[in-house]
């Protein structure tokens, strides 16, 4: 099965060896990619910054009163904070969208596009400190998520007002055909003249869209619609139905959408199914076990503890509810007195029959079938590991997306602390996935401080080699922001540090905030940046919308205020040369819900990343890495075939030390980085 | 009541004044003086406020239900605590309570900045007033009588569990059927903020009768 293949090979070990022929397909074009462009970073570190020592990820901390907390209120003026970042511009929309809001980014080339509910704005990000507006096209609808691959610009319409022809005047009857609730389909190949081609209206409009390019299919792009708002009249768009699919199987409801995009003609792009993606599904709705949990129950057992598994998880039984049982199978067999040690037995035995019985657990049989959720309101594509995460209202899934037409599900999660699951995010090696809650829909003030920490949040869990998702931490901005600041986790993107799961995230009003997932129980924040309120007095909507990682550069879609774009500042989080491999990496374009498998190119900045690493958490000898520095830089100053010999010596050197180390598996990444460059050409 | 011949006029304006100069042009370079910075604002808090006269009376009437029949989950959501309701219901209940107060908030703030007639809310134990009327007398689906409230405030344990899922879940697809309605009536929710409130009612709520339904269905198997 080849879902099996692509999940197993995420196991770092067989990276390259168990590869299907799609899975390295793909690694050879996004190196390609990453070879082919010469390393174009925005943000080029050229200078020699004093170095600053490593220190644990764990002991990241921001001063003390955080400086977040009580920023003055402005538009453009708001009060700042500021940590491990520097900001780089801060532009406001053009005249004709100010006041309108910002809404999600795309990125093709040097451009940057920002969707905005008046239409689309393109920026040229070639300067990231001053970026210059190229076009704004008006074009209405809201949330105008926007997808671009190569020519062609995908734009979202969900809203009432918007219309065919873009017209501004909105469409005021409720049933009308000059309204399109979909997709929009722009020619970009003039990218400062959009030709708007082709358009496809789906039963409940587009709130968001993913954009699928199949590894195996170069004919054509797909197109992932999730609608959240409700379906439209059967007089507007024929075939649209709100009925249940019980009573109507055309229904609407409890699907997704998958356009196909012909790429030679992509006017004629058109729904090529509708996924039922959540029938069947009876996941509980509590929150998955903690590892302290597991733990817990872990040794219970261990102690001989009686454990029973009810409500989907396992729990131990309390010691009162035991000795009840125990004193019944005394009485069951004429006994008296104390429970003896055969009692126990039977005890351990019979428990899980006795716990079916008691919770009535197996009957589901005569059960109708189960619809799941409505809808999903975003969905992240990983099509380098075949996989995609799905947020559908009450659930996180798993799917595979081997065959783009149809998707189908791996594994379900539902969370209690979870109000609406909104958004997926993978580690590199799809090992893990983080879901976001948009508790409030994102216009709600929900991280003050009476707020619980658990709404509103991440959850992360790992993902085992049966597609199962276990629960490891939440993470939510630790700063308490006003009540009159929106604020609840949003889009985001991995930062391509080698070596670590970094992700740079939205919390609207709340701010960005970088924080570092590698490990999985205990989420810590590195860096961020945040304002104060739109306003002193009353709530008004504003915030970063999204902000996504793109070659060194930064870029938040700020609701209100426009563009900002920022870089990361070394830090003994993330050193400079972490920061420098980050920026080996090249795209040539990013939609952050089609997710890219980054590849790194073996350079020098890799391999001092891996010694910073290594030595941030003393997995080294301090000794031992100050002579991989020094050895790293007289071999950089050297050349042809003499650096060839200090680096093969040095690889050799490295190589003998990888038992010794806390972690080999990091030192023999080093040590193959290092035998990359003294065989690169 | 829809302002959009004030838009209008508006919107002529701000044509006049700034024309579509941008364009097609990339030498949009936006210079920092202050003067500037004063012109964006303006600019900002004019359409803000343009923004706020494009809605309709379905609209007002929207918001103006929707906040009583937010405030009787209020009712319902605040007796879990003390009728002995299981954890997992407590914390649904705590979580209803904290959507719906800032809802009602966002609701009133909508009313009065389009000098509408805000709601005056009084709730005390069971008994909820709204604009000086008992709650019962305004006819909206999904909306408990008295009687329904009183059974509930009586219930104690799984029997309270059992009895709030069951009502919230009805209560809140009476909030889904408000939505509907007010999506059929012409030139409602066009604006942002009403259409941004209706889906985003539409789909939370949704979600969480989902989320009850499965819980109820677990209380009424275990409990057979």
């Amino acid at each position: 099965m080849r879902i099996k293949n692509s999940v197993r090979s995420r196991n770092p070990k067989s990276t390259i060896p168990g590869a299907t022929l799609s899975r390295l397909f793909a690694a050879i074009l996004i190196m390609a990619v990453a070879y082919a462009c010469t390393p174009k970073s925005a943000v080029q570190e050229q200078d020699r910054a004093p170095d600053i020592s490593p220190k644990p990820i764990a002991t990241a901390s921001p001063e003390n009163p955080d400086p977040r907390v009580g920023l003055g209120a402005g538009l453009f003026d708001a009060e700042e904070a500021i940590w491990n970042l520097e900001k780089l511009s801060a532009t406001p929309p053009p005249k004709d969208f100010i006041g309108v809001t910002n809404s999600d980014l795309a990125f093709t080339g040097k451009y940057a596009i920002q969707g905005n509910y008046n239409g689309v704005l393109i920026w040229d990000i070639s300067n990231p400190s001053n970026p210059t507006l190229v076009e704004d096209y008006v074009c209405p609808a809201s949330q105008s998520d926007v997808s671009v691959y190569k020519n062609l610009l995908f734009v979202s319409g969900e809203g009432l007002g918007g219309r065919l022809d873009c017209g501004t005047e909105g469409v005021k009857e409720s049933v009308s055909d000059v309204r399109l609730r979909g997709i929009r389909i722009f020619d970009i190949s003039d990218i400062e003249n959009p030709d708007y081609i082709a358009n496809v209206q789906t039963c409940r409009g587009s709130h968001t869209h993913s954009l699928l390019t199949d590894p195996a299919d170069k004919e054509n792009v797909y197109v992932y619609v999730s609608g959240s708002a409700p379906v439209r009249p059967n007089e507007e768009l024929p075939g649209c139905s709100d009925a249940l699919p019980k009573d109507d199987p055309n229904s609407a409801l409890f699907r997704i959408e998958v356009i196909q995009v012909p790429l030679d003609s992509p006017e004629s792009a058109k729904i090529v199914s509708s996924p039922r993606i959540f029938e069947n599904l009876t996941e509980a709705p509590t929150h998955g076990m903690t590892p302290a949990e597991r733990a817990k129950v872990q040794k219970a057992k261990e102690e001989g503890a009686f454990v029973a598994e009810f409500g989907g998880q396992e729990r131990v039984i309390p010691p009162r509810f035991v000795a009840r049982l125990l004193n019944d199978i005394v009485k069951q067999r004429d006994g008296e007195g104390e429970p003896t040690a055969a009692d126990s037995a039977t005890l351990r035995k019979n428990l899980p029959t006795i716990i079916t019985q008691m919770t009535g657990q197996n009957n589901d049989n005569d059960q109708e079938v189960k619809r799941g959720p409505n809808q999903c309101h975003d969905i992240t594509l990983y099509p380098a590991m075949g996989i995609a995460g799905g947020a559908c209202e009450g659930y996180g899934l798993l799917l595979d997306i081997s065959e783009p037409a149809n998707p189908r599900r791996l594994a379900a999660v539902a969370d209690s602390n979870f109000s609406y699951w909104h958004s997926a995010t993978f580690s590199n090696d799809g090992n893990k996935v983080l879901f976001t809650d948009e508790w409030g829909g994102g216009g709600q003030p929900k991280c003050r401080e009476t707020d619980p920490k658990e709404w509103g949040a991440n959850a992360i869990f790992t993902i085992n080699d049966d597609n199962e998702m276990n629960f490891e931490s939440y993470y939510k901005l630790p700063a308490a922001q006003t009540a009159r600041e929106n604020c609840v986790a949003h889009n985001g993107s991995l930062i391509p540090i080698p070596g670590r799961d970094v992700m740079v995230q939205s919390w609207y009003q709340g701010g960005i905030s970088v924080f570092d997932w590698t490990n999985p129980e205990n989420p810590v924040e590195i860096a961020f940046h945040d304002r104060g309120p739109i306003d002193s007095t009353q709530f008004r909507m504003g915030g970063s919308w999204s902000v996504y990682w793109y070659n060194g550069a930064i870029v938040s879609s700020e609701i209100a205020r426009g563009l900002d774009i920022f870089k990361l500042e070394p830090s003994p989080y993330i050193t400079k040369n972490e920061i420098a491999a980050a920026n080996t990496i090249s795209l040539e374009y990013l939609n952050a819900q089609d997710q890219p498998h980054f590849v790194w190119p073996t350079t020098f900045a890799l391999a001092r990343a891996y010694v910073d690493q290594l030595d941030r958490d003393g997995e080294m000898p301090k000794e031992g890495i100050a002579k991989i520095r020094q050895h790293l830089d007289e071999a950089e100053n050297a050349s042809g075939s003499k650096r060839a010999d200090m680096l093969n010596k040095l690889a050799k050197d490295v190589e003998s030390q990888v038992d010794d180390s806390s972690n080999s598996e990091k030192v023999s990444k080093l040590v193959d980085t290092v035998r990359g460059l003294a065989s690169a050409p | 009541m829809s302002n959009s011949y004030s838009l209008k006029i508006f919107a002529f304006f701000l044509l006049l004044i700034f024309g579509w100069s941008c364009k097609g042009t990339s030498q949009v370079t936006e210079d920092t003086t202050s003067e500037d910075k004063i012109d964006r604002e303006a600019i900002y808090w004019a359409r803000v406020d343009s923004a706020k006269m494009e809605f309709t009376e379905a609209d007002a009437k929207f918001m103006t239900m929707m906040i009583g029949h937010h405030a009787q989950a209020l009712v319902m959501s605040r007796l879990a605590p003390e009728n002995g309701a299981s954890d997992q219901v407590q914390t649904l209940a705590a979580r209803i309570i904290n959507s719906q107060k800032d809802e009602i908030a966002t609701m009133q703030q909508w009313l009065r900045e389009r000098n509408q007639p805000t709601v005056d809310l009084k709730i005390e134990g069971l008994k909820l007033m709204i604009n000086g009327m008992r709650s019962g007398h305004m006819d909206m689906v999904g909306m408990l009588s008295q009687n329904q409230l009183e059974e509930l405030s009586n219930a104690r344990g799984t029997e309270f569990d059992r009895l709030f899922l069951k009502y919230m879940i009805s209560h809140h697809k009476g909030a889904v059927v408000m939505v509907d309605n007010l999506l059929k009536v012409d030139g409602a929710a066009q604006e942002e903020a009403a259409f941004k409130l209706a889906s985003g009612i539409n789909a939370d709520q949704q979600t969480e009768i989902a989320r009850m339904q499965s819980m109820l269905d677990k209380l009424t198997s275990s409990s057979q």
